[in-house]
């Protein structure tokens, strides 16, 4: 078993018995996709909602993009798009402040920009944990599906 | 687009250290007098970091930190995020509230009102003086709101850093200043994040490009 990590502004697949990890999710988003039947999946650690403007920057970087790449690369895999559920992470909100900052408010949107995303290529989004004021360390478990979180004086748990 | 942000920071980053120099020069001073003691500092470091080596300045993304951010507005618009080390953040309260020293490791630890805005002051006062050089190299005049504490993972503090500078680039400008007393060093680390526009007009002001 290996334990991968997924980097900021960075995306990774892998199969069971391996791990996917990334560390310190804050305001950025950490998507998940996951097959049970053959126990494989991606994970991505995105910081903006849309790749739109930004062409030519890392597709990872954003939330449409970094989706879209993740299923390609599960197919590669063998994958198919109907057998994916998702879970989707982050987008917390860490300094308080001025409420109509856009930039503070970047959790909050790109958590949308997930679940949109998500929605338009018809992947179910089967679990979500996303907002607060807290950052989030999370594990996706290839052998069960499972999502762990961890925090800082929050505890774990497992979506 | 990436990569000439990167160049056009590193070219430059002597006059980023010399930014830090004289504003660590003005902290050190004020610190001084809440501390209650002789602070020295050193040189900072001025470098410029891509993303997915940042999280490693500070012992990694599950680091439990101390970050301050405070937006600026006037001339220049951004921010500015000062992350401390946890021992470092809590070894100043204490002296500067003439406490000992509280374990960071329990698992319980959290910080007191009195601490944390304690610790918002040591904070504004850092960056109230690196705010004054940059504006009295540039001529630009930037107003600081009030700080916002967080304590976190290491990581997810950055992002709001990184996001700002994700719409320019793949790197973040970085400066450490290295402030010493009788017990030890204490590591202040500064990230400058203008605002797209701001970036520019900095660079400008500053003689630099344009």
């Amino acid at each position: 078993m290996a334990t991968i990590i997924v980097g900021m502004a960075d995306l990774k697949v892998a199969k069971a018995p391996d791990i996917l990890t990334t560390l310190g999710l804050g305001s950025c988003v950490g998507i998940t996709l996951y097959d049970k039947i053959n126990k494989a999946g991606g994970m991505a650690h995105c910081m903006l909602p849309t790749y739109k403007g930004f062409e030519g920057q890392s597709i990872a970087k954003f939330v449409d993009s970094a989706v879209i790449e993740l299923i390609k690369q599960l197919e590669r895999l063998g994958i198919q798009r109907r057998s994916l559920v998702a879970k989707i992470t982050g987008g917390a909100h860490m300094f308080g402040g001025n409420a109509n900052n856009d930039l503070l408010k970047i959790g909050e949107r790109n958590a949308a920009a997930g679940l949109a995303i998500l929605k338009q290529l018809a992947i179910p989004v089967i679990a979500q944990d996303t907002g607060g004021k807290h950052g989030r360390t999370i594990e996706l478990i290839m052998d069960t599906g499972a999502l762990k979180i961890r925090t800082v004086g929050l505890g774990e748990k497992f979506i | 687009m990436s990569d000439e942000h990167e160049s056009i920071l590193t070219k430059h980053l002597d006059v980023f250290k010399e930014i830090g120099n004289i504003g660590a020069g003005h902290a050190a001073s004020a610190l001084a007098g809440l501390l209650n003691r002789k602070i020295t500092m050193s040189v900072p470091e001025a470098s410029v970091v891509p993303f997915s080596e940042i999280v490693n300045v500070l012992d990694g993304p599950e680091t439990l930190v101390a970050g301050v951010l405070i937006d600026l507005s006037g001339e220049l618009n951004g921010y500015i995020l000062l992350l401390l080390g946890m021992e470092d953040a809590m070894s100043m309260v204490a002296q500067a509230l003439q406490e000992p020293r509280r374990d960071t490791s329990e698992p319980t630890f959290e910080l007191s009102h009195m601490e944390q805005d304690t610790l918002l002051e040591i904070a504004n006062i850092l960056v109230g003086s690196f705010l004054s050089a940059i504006s009295s190299l540039s001529g630009l005049g930037a107003t600081p709101t009030v700080p916002q504490l967080a304590i976190d993972m290491l990581g997810a503090i950055l992002n709001i850093a990184m996001i700002e500078y994700g719409q320019i680039g793949d790197s973040v400008l970085f400066l450490n200043t290295k402030f010493s007393d009788m017990d030890g060093d204490i590591n202040g680390h500064f990230f400058l994040i203008p605002d797209y526009n701001s970036y520019k007009i900095l660079l400008e002001s500053l003689g630099l490009e344009g």
